[in-house]
């Protein structure tokens, strides 16, 4: 169990300096940082000072040395853009995003595992087909467009909920939250919904499929046959059963949702790590990306080896195979 | 809702305004009432907790496409962030509404001789953290703003000594004479000495700054307002300042700066309410701007000057069809170029009326004999024929290099003058980049770029700007800056030393000939396609009352807002 | 946990394939067809997809303008609305854009290019990831973790960002200058680089329940070597998932190019797909030009629900324990 526990944290490890090569290398070709730091006035010479004072002259294998023996110790570097330190940054901007995530899981849940339910159990209602309608036009709209949709039906046409940003928030230690405040939470909707509505198709839809099959199970047929009620057979034992996939699969959504909020945060203006990215890709602030990068890997790797190990856990038999859980 | 209800000019919905109603009426719902006194003081302490501070001021709140960089004010040269700068900072010379020159820090300035400038501080006047305004402060910042690290050197004429004379009087002294000296000192602003001193910014903070500076996320300025908050990319506050030397204009309390770089989200959060003013509003949304009742857009012409550029310097243009020469060394296919793009539907269609067509390279607030000038009338026959003279009758194919998030509409412009020169059977590849990677490629050294689209912006608001740094010889090796800016390679030197003349004549109307000459030799050689002035397009809510200058600065001290 | 994928649109799990040997016979022995007959909602997807994919691919034919040739706009039809607005002219039944590029041509054609796009992408991410997945499965131990980590790694990266990487890199390389069929390439890698994972995970799945079962082990004993068992025995096995998967990510890959194009990196505006007229057409949505993004819109979306609905049926018909 050492042994397994020792070999994955290794492999996460491994993964990590992989895309921190990645990251590092691909921001080489991403445009020269040199003209978004100075303004259009800069001479020639100032320039290739600039260059030359960053680094950005000397060969790339110094270069990527530099960059992680700087990124061993904690230091992201000083974002080209804003002249502070990444760390902090990112650190600033987390509590925007983690929120953001937070509740676009959440939406994605409780909505999802809801029409999920409802569309195994009346399978040919038309209730049940118009929300496969609605939860296919979730997945067939590009995340942007739905975004400007929901801001020019709900922000401009009918008014009320926020267009932009997180409303007032309050700072709680290091974190700043938007929970505490009525602007702070009427913020959260759109975005929330923009980001989760893909999550919650593929909830409601896996929902779907798990009842589905489950309810075709033996025991189901038992409890059945035992004279439970109609209700507490769907919602004791069948909806139970396919619990544990769900949450699986939005645990391990998590991560890509973090990922994803790139868009979200880009329409909705919202303050998080996705928009510093993508302010940071149009600035070719390389720091900035590169850290960027390297956090998400570091979440993502996080939750799969939680995942990994909590299924070692639950199941014995797994302990002993070299692969993944699979 | 919340804030409403606790602000006294509140009015109950269908009530007469001034609270005229009987006690009989408020008898007739004691329980309603009871609940609602208990939810205004439920809503009271949430108010209380986290909006009262807010709620009490006249706040302005602003968006803006771009973000507010740096706090230092010698690090980034770039409009918007030098008007938010300006709100906290204050410069020796100022510009009033109208672009002419106003007293600021200095009360006034005189010239004893060509060579020796003087001015006359203000006294009384104090920074934000209360230390009072001396010459030692403007001899340090004249310092700083010229050392290494600044973004703003050529501010200030590199041969100017500054001499104190008193503590309210300095001299500045040159090596020769120089009419437009203080051309851009209204962007330069005056830093304290003991606070830089204090907080170890003495130097600017330079672009490659591996630390984290003081003065980028601070400022210690003289001017109405204090940047309480900064969070750059998110959020900057402004609150007055009470120890304002002067009468500010403003009614403001305090102004919140939000940067949105979604244009349609920017729209929306003005068409909603949520903001007070937008930078840029789309030239498509303008419309729906204006109809909405509760805003409108401010649009004027700007002094940008939106252009195209053609490789004269390579002897074979990069990706064309035409192999072993440059077309464009030839003036009959720069002239049929020119004659082929119908800057009057650009205007019209693209530009949706927004832009003014122009037949020079500055805008003609800049120059008073500007209207002298006429665009040559677009005539596509002609411009077929100059192609068959130059041996292209059938066109030739090259890759034209365009930003698209640059200037307004850019791309679009782009688009349409592709489609203009397939009627020539020019054919052209677009390519349209975000600006970040199409000034990688364009600009020097690469000089990347057979045909292409730029805006310019002379910062000394006049003509010797352009005749020296995009019209001016460009030649490997110099580091005087001339051509600089000249990414088509386009050399005449009669440009040259009209340019040097321009530079010390102090005569006005011979300085005006000139340039006239020079713009002449420009355009008979088709040197570069001027287009348009685009306009500015402020998108302004109608509780707001501001002044729009045309170098699109904005200026919080000329901002007020209705009181709520 | 086998079978759920991480990133996909649709991670309901294709059940593993049962002790038949081949599920290809299936689709022979016309249970499939019957039961396709029976659906409604399928055969209604069929019709619409097949449609469009023709008009998609006749596009030169039937359209009226051809957009991508820029000596055929005229600003002076730009922003036309559709014919049955006051305004609205013939030929230009649903309006023009703001360049003058006639919307109903350039619906035709930016669904074809998405579809090429789209098309290419999932056969080159359906490919790297059916091989990796074999190989993977088949032989275990170093390789197969080797490939699982890159999995991992790749997870971490969207398509978007790896989008932008293959962008950079490419035009770093050749100049930024590319042409349009380069540039449709770019994507294609890049769909096909970020799609991958899911074909890998779920073959290599099934690979590991098949190749112990007695028809595989018969196989080796006869003499076959790895790669025809795999190819001949072991692949006809997992086609119905891998199908389902396809089918699924040929709507989401749909998306991502458009999704790219809203980030700068997709197609030029010249060239339009479906994405970027969807991308350029949304600038348009406050002020009252609906059309120039609404058809575009309801196109990709007519597109992305059909061929979802496809697979959705597919999906179920495959599935034994919903029969």
């Amino acid at each position: 169990m050492l042994a397994f526990l020792l070999r994955r944290v290794i492999q996460a490890a491994a993964v990590l300096a992989v895309v921190g090569l990645i990251a590092f290398a691909m921001f080489r070709f991403a445009g020269d940082p040199v003209n978004q730091i100075v303004g259009p006035d800069t001479t020639v010479a100032e320039r290739s000072q600039i260059r030359t004072d960053l680094g950005l002259d000397d060969p790339v294998l110094v270069q990527f040395v530099r960059y992680a023996g700087n990124v061993v110790r904690g230091q992201f570097g000083i974002s080209y853009q804003f002249r502070q330190p990444v760390s902090q940054l990112l650190a600033e901007r987390m509590p925007a995003t983690l929120e953001l995530a937070f509740c676009a899981t959440v939406f994605a849940l409780v909505v999802g595992i809801l029409m999920g339910v409802y569309c195994a159990l009346r399978r040919d209602s038309w209730i049940a087909g118009l929300f496969q309608a609605v939860s296919l036009i979730g997945i067939s709209l590009p995340t942007f467009l739905i975004g400007i949709l929901l801001i020019y039906l709900f922000s401009v046409t009918l008014g009320g909920l926020p267009s932009y940003g997180r409303g007032d928030t309050v700072r709680l230690g290091w974190w700043t939250t938007g929970f505490l405040t009525a602007s702070g939470l009427k913020a959260l909707i759109l975005p929330s919904v923009t980001l989760g509505l893909f999550q919650m198709t593929l909830i409601m839809r896996l929902v779907r499929a798990e009842m589905l099959e489950v309810l075709r199970t033996d025991y189901i047929r038992f409890a059945r046959a035992r004279g439970l009620t109609t209700r507490a057979v769907h919602l004791r034992h069948a909806l139970k059963n396919t619990l544990v996939p769900v949450i699986t699969i939005a645990g391990l959504q998590l991560g890509s949702v973090i990922a994803f909020s790139i868009i979200t945060e880009t329409v909705f203006q919202w303050p998080g790590m996705g928009l510093l990215f993508v302010q940071a890709v149009q600035n070719v602030d390389i720091p900035i990306m590169s850290a960027y990068l390297l956090l998400v890997a570091l979440i993502f790797v996080t939750i799969n080896l939680v995942v990994d190990i909590l299924y070692t856990v639950v199941d014995p038999r797994l302990r002993l195979s070299t692969g993944r859980a699979a | 809702m919340v804030r409403s209800l606790l602000t006294p000019r509140w009015t109950p919905p269908g009530l007469p305004a001034g609270g005229a109603f009987t006690v009989s009426e408020i008898r007739l719902s004691r329980s309603a009432l009871k609940t609602l006194a208990r939810g205004v003081s439920a809503a009271a302490v949430a108010t209380l907790a986290f909006a009262l501070p807010a709620q009490a001021a006249n706040v302005f709140r602003f968006a803006f496409q771009g973000d507010l960089k740096s706090l230092d004010p010698y690090s980034l040269k770039e409009s918007f962030t030098e008007g938010m700068q300006q709100a906290a900072y204050e410069s020796l010379v100022t510009l009033d509404k109208n672009l002419k020159f106003a007293p600021g820090l200095a009360e006034s300035w005189e010239t004893p001789e060509p060579t020796r400038w003087r001015f006359h501080l203000r006294k009384n006047v104090t920074f934000h953290d209360g230390t009072p305004f001396t010459a030692d402060d403007l001899l340090f910042s004249a310092q700083r703003v010229r050392a290494s690290g600044s973004n703003f050197t050529t501010n200030v004429p590199a041969d100017a000594e500054f001499v104190k004379v008193d503590d309210f009087t300095v001299d500045m002294v040159l090596k020769k004479p120089n009419p437009i000296a203080i051309a851009q000192f209204p962007t330069w602003v005056i830093m304290s000495k003991t606070w830089s001193e204090k907080n170890n910014v003495v130097q600017p903070t330079p672009p490659s700054a591996t630390s984290p500076s003081y003065a980028t996320l601070h400022e210690n300025g003289t001017g109405p307002f204090v940047i309480t908050e900064h969070q750059p990319g998110v959020k900057t506050v402004f609150k007055k300042f009470p120890g304002y030397w002067g009468k500010v204009e403003s009614n403001l309390d305090e102004a919140v700066l939000t940067t949105i770089a979604n244009p349609a989200t920017r729209v929306a959060a003005l068409l909603s309410g949520e903001v007070d003013w937008i930078d840029p509003v789309p030239l498509q949304d303008q419309q729906r701007v204006n109809a909405s009742g509760t805003a409108t857009v401010m649009a004027g012409p700007e002094l940008r000057t939106i252009f195209l550029g053609m490789d004269q310097d390579r002897d074979e243009l990069k990706d064309s069809s035409v192999k072993g020469k440059n077309p464009f060394k030839d003036i009959k296919v720069r002239e049929a170029f020119y004659l082929a793009i119908d800057e009057d539907t650009i205007a019209k269609r693209v530009m949706r009326g927004q832009a003014v067509p122009s037949a020079l390279m500055i805008a003609p607030a800049l120059y008073d004999r500007g209207a002298e000038f006429k665009r040559p009338a677009t005539d596509l026959k002609k411009a077929k024929e100059l192609m068959a003279q130059a041996g292209y009758p059938d066109g030739f194919s090259l890759t034209m290099d365009c930003p698209n998030d640059r200037y307004v509409n850019d791309e679009a412009i782009c688009q349409a003058v592709v489609s203009m020169l397939a009627r020539i059977n020019v054919k052209v590849n677009l390519n349209a980049q975000p600006k970040a990677k199409y000034f990688a490629k364009v600009l020097a050294p690469a000089y990347d770029t057979s045909f292409y689209l730029l805006g310019w912006t002379p910062s000394s608001l006049d003509s010797h700007n352009i005749l020296y740094e995009i019209v001016g010889c460009r030649k490997p090796g110099d580091k005087s800056g001339r051509g600089s800016w000249n990414l088509a390679g386009y050399c005449d030197p009669k440009i040259d030393e009209i340019a040097d003349k321009v530079e010390s004549e102090t005569d006005k109307a011979k300085r005006d000939a000139l340039i006239k000459d020079g713009f002449d030799v420009l355009n008979t050689d088709w040197g570069y396609i001027p287009l348009h002035q685009q306009a500015l397009a402020w998108g302004v809510s109608k509780k707001v009352h501001l002044t729009q200058r045309a170098d699109n600065l904005l200026l919080l001290y000329w901002v007020s807002k209705d009181p709520q | 946990m086998s079978g759920y994928d991480l990133d996909a649109g649709d991670a309901p799990p294709v059940p593993l394939p049962e002790a038949k040997p081949s599920r290809l016979a299936r689709w022979r022995d016309s249970d499939l067809l019957a039961n396709f007959l029976r659906s409604k909602t399928a055969v209604a997807a069929l019709i619409a997809t097949v449609l469009m994919v023709a008009l998609a691919f006749a596009a030169p034919l039937v359209a009226p303008q051809n957009p991508y040739d820029p000596a055929q706009l005229d600003l002076i039809n730009s922003n036309l609305p559709p014919i049955w607005q006051a305004d609205g002219q013939a030929p230009y039944y649903l309006g023009t854009d703001d360049q003058g590029r006639d919307v109903l041509s350039a619906v035709l054609y930016g669904l074809r290019l998405s579809l090429i796009v789209g098309g290419l992408g999932v056969l080159t991410s359906g490919i790297l990831g059916i091989a990796l997945g074999l190989i993977a499965g088949y032989a275990g131990g170093f390789l197969d973790t080797l490939i699982m980590r890159v999995a991992d790694v790749q997870l971490t990266f969207p398509a978007i960002l790896i989008a932008l990487v293959v962008d950079g890199v490419a035009k770093a390389s050749f100049g930024s200058a590319l042409d349009v069929g380069p540039l449709i390439g770019l994507i294609v890698v890049s769909i096909g680089l970020s799609f991958w994972v899911q074909y890998a995970r779920t073959v290599r799945s099934s690979v590991m329940v098949e190749k112990g079962k007695d028809y595989v082990q018969a196989a080796r004993l006869i003499g076959l070597s790895p790669p025809v068992i795999m190819v001949r025995h072991v692949l006809p096995n997992v086609t119905g998932p891998v199908f389902v998967i396809a089918t699924i990510n040929l709507a989401l890959a749909i998306i991502t190019e458009a999704t790219l194009s809203f980030l700068g990196t997709g197609l030029p505006e010249t060239m339009p797909s479906l994405g970027t007229l969807i991308r350029t057409g949304n600038r348009f949505l406050f002020s009252g030009e609906w059309w120039i993004v609404a058809f575009p819109g309801l196109a990709l979306a007519g597109l992305v629900i059909a061929i979802n609905l496809l697979g959705d049926w597919l999906r179920d018909a495959l599935n034994p324990k919903l029969q």
